[in-house]
Formats: C-alpha cells, sequence, structure tokens
C-alpha cells in the first residue's frame, strides 16, 4: 500500500508546488502591502501544517506513553522534525515579510515569541533523543506532550493579546480571487507533509528494525 | 487524600534532609547573588524596569541548580529508585518533590530579593503581598515543569545541559507574565490592576502545568 501512497502523494505535491507560483501570480495584489504580501501563500500553510504537525507528535507521545507502542514513537519523531523544518520557513518567511510591512525584522509580540518558543521546544525534543542516551524516546514523549501544549497559545496568542500579527480571522474573510491560491497551497502543503511524514515513518522503522536485528545477532 | 499524606511526608523527608546538611540553600543561593553582582555590573546604570528582570533570571537560574542537584542527591544515594519503589501514587511523590523545591526557593528569594532591590532601587514596600504572590506563582509553574524534567533527566546521558535547555523554552510563559507583573509593580507611577492581570495569568500557567506534569510523571518514572 505504501508503496504506491507515498509516491502518490509525493508526485501530487510536487506538481500542486509546481502549479502553485502561476495561481498566486494571477491572485489580485493586496491594495497596501502590494507584492511583498504574495509570501503569506507560503508563510501560513507552512505555520498551519507546522501546528498541524505539533499535534501529531503530541497524540503520538500521549499515546506512547500510555501504551508504549514504538509505532507512536516512530510517527512522534517524524513528526517532531518536521515540526523543525515547516516550523523553519515560518520563522524565515515571516521576518521577510515583516521588514516590509512593519519596517522591522523581528517584533517581541505574542505571536511570533511564542512561535519561536514552540519551535525551540521541538529542537530541544530532537536534541534531547539525539543525546540523551537510552530512555530517551519516553522523555522525549513528555518534551512533546507540552509542545503539544503551547500550540492552542500560538493560534488565539494573537486574538487575545492585541498584537502586531495578522489575526486567525484573515484566511476565513479572504476574498475569492485570493481564497483560491491560497486554499491551493494550503493543501499542496499538507500534501507534502503527508508524504514526509510516511516516508519518515517508514525510514525509522527501518532503523529500529536493524538495531532489533543487530540486538539478536549479538546474542 | 491518602496521596496528599504520602506527598508530605516526602517534602519533610527532602526539607529534613536539607536542613541537615543546608547544601542546597547555602550554594543555590550564592550562586543566586553571584548572578546578581555580574548583572549589576553589567546594567552599570540600571533603568527602571532592570530590576524585574534581574530579580526573575536570578530565580530561573538559581531554581536550575537547584533543580538539577535534589536529584542528583537522590540519583547518587540511589533513593529515587526507592522513592518510586514506595507504595505511594506517582503523582505524590512528585507533589511531595515539588512543594520541597518551591519551598526551598522560596527561601532563597527571601535573601535574594531584598539584595535585588538594594542594589537596583527597587520599591519593595510598594505592594509586598502582591510581590509574594508573583513570586511563588511565578516560582510554582517553573518548578511544576523542572521537577517532572529533572525527575526523568535524571537517568539521561549529558542531562547537566538538557535540564536548561528544555527548561527555560518552555518556562517562558512564566518569566513573561512574572517579569511582566513586576515591572508593573516596581514601575515609578505603578500599575497594580496590570500587575493582578500579570498573576492571574501566572495561577492559570499553574495550573495548566501542574495538571499535565501530575499526569505525564506517572506514565514517564515507570521504569
Amino acid at each position: 500500500m505504501q508503496r504506491v501512497v507515498v509516491p502518490a502523494l509525493l508526485v501530487v505535491a510536487a506538481v500542486m508546488f509546481m502549479w502553485a507560483p502561476y495561481r498566486i501570480d494571477a491572485a489580485p495584489y493586496e491594495s497596501t502591502m502590494g507584492l511583498v504580501q504574495k509570501i503569506f501563500y507560503f508563510h501560513v500553510p507552512s505555520a498551519m501544517t507546522a501546528m498541524l504537525s505539533a499535534f501529531v507528535c503530541g497524540f503520538a507521545s500521549v499515546f506512547y506513553l500510555w501504551r508504549r507502542n514504538p509505532k507512536a514513537d516512530h510517527v512522534a519523531l517524524a513528526a517532531a522534525e518536521l515540526v523543525v523544518v515547516f516550523g523553519l520557513i515560518v520563522l524565515v518567511t515571516g521576518p521577510l515579510w515583516a521588514r516590509k510591512a512593519w519596517g522591522v525584522w523581528w517584533q517581541w509580540e505574542a505571536r511570533l515569541t511564542i512561535t519561536l518558543v514552540m519551535w525551540m521546544i521541538f529542537v530541544a525534543y530532537l536534541l534531547l533523543r539525539r543525546f540523551g542516551g537510552p530512555g530517551s524516546e519516553v522523555m522525549a514523549a513528555a518534551v512533546g506532550i507540552f509542545g503539544m501544549a503551547l500550540v492552542p497559545f500560538v493560534y488565539w496568542s494573537v486574538n487575545v493579546w492585541r498584537t502586531l500579527h495578522p489575526t486567525t480571522d484573515v484566511a476565513r474573510t479572504l476574498p475569492p480571487e485570493m481564497a483560491g491560491p491560497f486554499w491551493w497551497s494550503v493543501f499542496a502543503f499538507l500534501v507534502f507533509y503527508a508524504g514526509l511524514l510516511l516516508v519518515r515513518v517508514r525510514l525509522e522503522r527501518a532503523r529500529a528494525a536493524l538495531d532489533d536485528a543487530y540486538v539478536l545477532l549479538e546474542e | 487524600m491518602a496521596a496528599l499524606r504520602a506527598a508530605w511526608l516526602v517534602t519533610q523527608k527532602d526539607l529534613r534532609v536539607e536542613l541537615r546538611s543546608r547544601e542546597l540553600v547555602y550554594t543555590t543561593l550564592f550562586f543566586a547573588v553571584a548572578c546578581v553582582l555580574v548583572f549589576a555590573f553589567a546594567f552599570g546604570s540600571p533603568e527602571e524596569d532592570t530590576a524585574a528582570g534581574v530579580l526573575w533570571v536570578a530565580v530561573m537560574f538559581s531554581g536550575t541548580v537547584a533543580l538539577g542537584r535534589t536529584f542528583e542527591r537522590e540519583r547518587q544515594g540511589e533513593t529515587l529508585r526507592a522513592l518510586l519503589l514506595s507504595p505511594v501514587e506517582r503523582g505524590a511523590v512528585y507533589l511531595g518533590k515539588l512543594l520541597a523545591l518551591v519551598a526551598l526557593m522560596s527561601g532563597v528569594q527571601l535573601v535574594l530579593v531584598p539584595v535585588v532591590a538594594l542594589l537596583f532601587h527597587a520599591p519593595l514596600g510598594r505592594a509586598p503581598a502582591l510581590l509574594a504572590a508573583l513570586l511563588v506563582a511565578g516560582t510554582l509553574g517553573f518548578a511544576a515543569v523542572g521537577t517532572l524534567f529533572s525527575a526523568m533527566l535524571s537517568r539521561a546521558r549529558s542531562r547537566d545541559i538538557l535540564l536548561p535547555m528544555l527548561l527555560y523554552p518552555m518556562t517562558v510563559p512564566v518569566v513573561i507574565a512574572g517579569v511582566e507583573g513586576t515591572v508593573a509593580l516596581f514601575a515609578r507611577e505603578p500599575n497594580l490592576a496590570m500587575a493582578e492581570t500579570w498573576l492571574a495569568m501566572l495561577v492559570f500557567f499553574d495550573a495548566v502545568f501542574l495538571t499535565l506534569a501530575l499526569w505525564t510523571f506517572g506514565a514517564v518514572m515507570e521504569e
């Protein structure tokens, strides 16, 4: 099954990403921000993907702590890595936009701060797994749960603390000519994410199987 | 009820060990004061909100040291396993350790806060109860996450560096709320309502962190 699904997802994502610039180009210019606003079509979808991935990692961690099923652990690890990857896209594209829109690269306001904090927690998650030694999967699961707990704060931060960042209503109230390319990008990112997640989970499963094989060989 | 009693026994045990050796109180306190001294030289002419920032950084740094040391002590004496083997709920062990830590950190703050106030001209007498509430709530939030992670890391490799690495990003909400509340309190034109809002935020974070940590502790500390 996976042999078909993974390449299919990656091909679909590739086609969608190739077509995305044309759709974004065809969308109307935002009246005050002009060209820089176009980054929004990649910034917001990657942020959504990162938050989704944090949830995937958190739920997989809960499941792993509760049931100790290694499959859940593989999913958690793969999702945590993808939070870091997509989070990095958010943290790079955000300042590029902010420089033009706000005049500064970075502003210590609620959403930026808490997004950075969430990203750092997942970097710490990866470092813990890498350098924590035996048993670090279980410890990392606790980190994943705390990382997930922050996601709602990221989401609501702009709506609760009125700050510079555009609120989460923007995506829902887009004019149709902008909404089309926007949701196109969102789906491109999600399909790409699903493909990457499955590939990474499979890699991790193979690695675990190899480890087990080594242990058996030694005995 | 039995769980709370067990938690209280763990707290008593930790405090008794501490009272006999006084290792953590002295080292943590001296470390905190040394931190403040470095800050005093780093900020030659302190601004209005420096005191609040310095205070919270000193609280966090010294708290990290205390956290690392309490579990190092348990690990060296092989007593952590004994604690976990005892026929009480895991949550009780966690609560007991947490209470002892909060007590220890608060004891250190009794000296630390006047030192900061002296060196950075902070008006301590303005609303002492509110300041104390901010400090206790902040310490509780910090220690709630810290106890969980340092207990869990006591078995990990390179735990000395992993603890602050995990702890600081996770307790950023606590630091923000603590510092902002204290700044509002220490400002030339104090805004007590603002300080109370941040206190409420701290209590909210405490509740979230404590619930999550209580739930996770039992699952993580299984061997």
